[in-house]
């Protein structure tokens, strides 16, 4: 038997790393969020404020708002991710001459910084400027103004965010697709099934394991969307893309209001966490109990 | 009879190629007209850019790729980004191979909820952090007149908060890949730990290794929020220099374009280069038999 001290050593550089500025920065927040503290106020400084913020939060129309909004857009974001990843990755996952080729391309959007995704999509619909709005008002006569229309700006923070990270799933389906064993579909045809059949009952549940972890992934970075919706549209037009990375921002930055800022945030963070747990778990029971 | 159903299969196959080409070119063209639409502003002048949209490159205005590699504080962004970039993948991977390969083969107390709080760092909505970061640096991590505060070493140990979880989170299936059997016919040789790290787990996790690399690489290097807040000008990266465009005066679309092409760049190298692991790197041991 191996020297259990051994495995801690191995381990604690990390945990030592990941304290220091994963973990105090989050107790700070825990003892800030008791607090108001607001630096620009009339008494800057820390008042002690007991539950309070926490009591505000749940009526803050703005914040459940925001919250709604945030929970809609990783919905159909990572949703027509898996559709359109799962397509590609099956038509990868034949053999044909030039596919590394499209696998490049593909992976582009990837290696984009977030912020310049948002500068890209911005270029691409700024009017006057960008393309989108140009050609969707002479071909089709359809009045495209991001900074007017809230559903138009919501959806078109969706469509960049299914642009930027659609690579990512179609390649972990893809690293899904390629591992899976090829004799129950064989079977499952030769039983008499139709490919949409083999689909449902067979592929579907071997690849569970991959689509919960895919979207694990997707769902933490997609809740903590700042960057590339707060170039496009800065959170406008009004609150409609202001997505709870952003509200949390605008409360800490320009309204310096850190104590309600840091509850908000923890509560956030809370129910992240517990979302993410859920999968977690799933996933866990799907390695363990295997495929039923 | 025979030939009958061989004609079948050739044209299935023929369908099946002609499909996926179908699909790919589509995919394609959707992939890169953004990108490509980038690069035509990055070559436009302002008074060009605000003619009707048009897609083909008349003449190249290179004076908004001039104007900024010719910069000496752009080059010094550039620098910055480059040494943190590469340290902090450097560091990531070394930490992260030893974690993990702890985690998978000695039974340590507790392992399974260690392995989902390393990842719950990744998960905190991050504009709130800034704060207590900021604190954190300027007022704590402080030693005479040296703070962590825009330093290049504060954005390296800072990004291990975003890819640590994630480079553990991806080497874990990798490692627990590798059949136990071979650490133990090595030790029974009398192998030590390191030499079994050495010749058998680095070699075997190679490719996991090189795609955790080459991910925190790019995160690190495509990081905004935090460079932007927790440095002031020593430590400023390439992606802060990209947001300094937008400016209340009025965005200065073409140079911004030309920097966002410019930080597209090695990225891509990279990328080029683990294309063929990048699949098997994100199995997440999900799927092994």
């Amino acid at each position: 038997m191996r020297e259990n001290r051994t495995g801690w050593l191995f381990l604690s550089p990390s945990l030592i790393i990941l304290f220091i500025v994963g973990m105090l920065p989050f107790f700070y927040i825990m003892y800030v969020g008791f607090f108001n503290w607001n630096v620009f106020s009339v008494n800057p400084g820390l008042h002690y404020a007991g539950l309070d913020n926490y009591r505000r939060l749940v009526f803050d129309k703005d914040f459940l708002k925001s919250l709604e909004l945030t929970i809609k857009f990783a919905a159909y974001a990572i949703l027509f991710q898996l559709v359109i990843g799962y397509l590609l990755a099956n038509m990868l996952a034949i053999e044909f001459p030039g596919k590394s080729i499209f696998r490049i391309i593909h992976t582009i959007p990837l290696m984009i910084a977030p912020l310049a995704v948002g500068a890209t999509w911005r270029l691409l619909t700024i009017p006057g400027l960008g393309p989108v709005p140009f050609y969707l008002d002479r071909w089709l006569g359809f009045d495209y103004r991001l900074s007017a229309n809230a559903d138009q700006a919501f959806w078109t923070t969706v469509i960049m965010d299914v642009w930027h990270w659609t690579p990512f799933v179609t390649l972990t389906m893809l690293a899904g697709l390629v591992s899976l064993p090829q004799e129950p579909m064989e079977q499952a045809l030769v039983d008499g099934a139709n490919r949409l059949q083999v689909f449902w009952y067979v592929k579907l549940p071997l690849l569970r394991p991959v689509i919960l972890s895919t979207v694990f992934i997707r769902l933490m970075d997609a809740l903590r969307t700042v960057d590339e919706v707060w170039m496009l549209t800065g959170g406008g037009p009004g609150a409609a893309t202001r997505y709870t990375g952003l509200h949390i921002w605008r409360i800490v930055f320009p309204k310096t209001d850190y104590g309600y800022g840091a509850a908000t945030s923890l509560l956030t963070l809370y129910f992240t966490i517990v979302l993410s747990w859920l999968l977690y778990t799933a996933i866990g029971q799907q390695r363990r109990g295997g495929v039923n | 009879m025979q030939q009958q159903t061989k004609r079948n299969k050739m044209l299935r196959k023929i369908a099946r190629y002609a499909s996926a080409y179908g699909v790919w070119i589509v995919a394609s063209l959707i992939t890169l007209v953004p990108i490509y639409w980038m690069i035509i502003v990055s070559s436009r002048s302002r008074v060009e850019l605000f003619d009707r949209p048009n897609f083909i490159i008349h003449t190249f205005f290179e004076q908004n790729y001039t104007n900024v590699i010719y910069d000496s504080t752009f080059r010094g962004y550039m620098f910055n980004s480059i040494i943190i970039a590469t340290s902090n993948a450097v560091l990531v991977t070394v930490l992260a191979l030893l974690a993990t390969y702890a985690l998978s083969r000695w039974r340590l107390a507790g392992a399974d909820n260690i392995f989902f709080w390393t990842i719950t760092n990744r998960m905190a909505p991050p504009a709130v952090f800034l704060l207590p970061l900021f604190l954190l640096f300027t007022k704590w991590f402080k030693i005479g007149d040296w703070m962590l505060f825009d330093t290049r070493t504060g954005l390296i140990l800072l990004y291990c908060v975003f890819n640590l979880p994630f480079s553990i989170w991806v080497l874990q299936g990798m490692i627990d890949g590798i059949p136990v059997e071979l650490d133990e016919a090595a030790m029974v040789d009398g192998a030590g730990t390191g030499m079994i790290l050495r010749r058998i787990i680095i070699p075997l996790a190679a490719p996991g290794l090189a795609i955790t690399a080459i991910l925190s690489w790019i995160f690190a290097w495509n990081e905004y929020l935090f460079a932007a807040t927790l440095t002031s000008v020593h430590a400023r990266t390439i992606t802060t220099g990209l947001a300094e465009f937008v400016t209340v005066t009025g965005t200065n679309w073409g140079e911004m374009a030309a920097v966002a092409t410019l930080t597209l760049i090695p990225s891509l190298i990279f990328i080029s280069f683990v294309q063929r692991y990048i699949v098997m790197g994100l199995t997440f041991g999900a799927v092994k038999e």
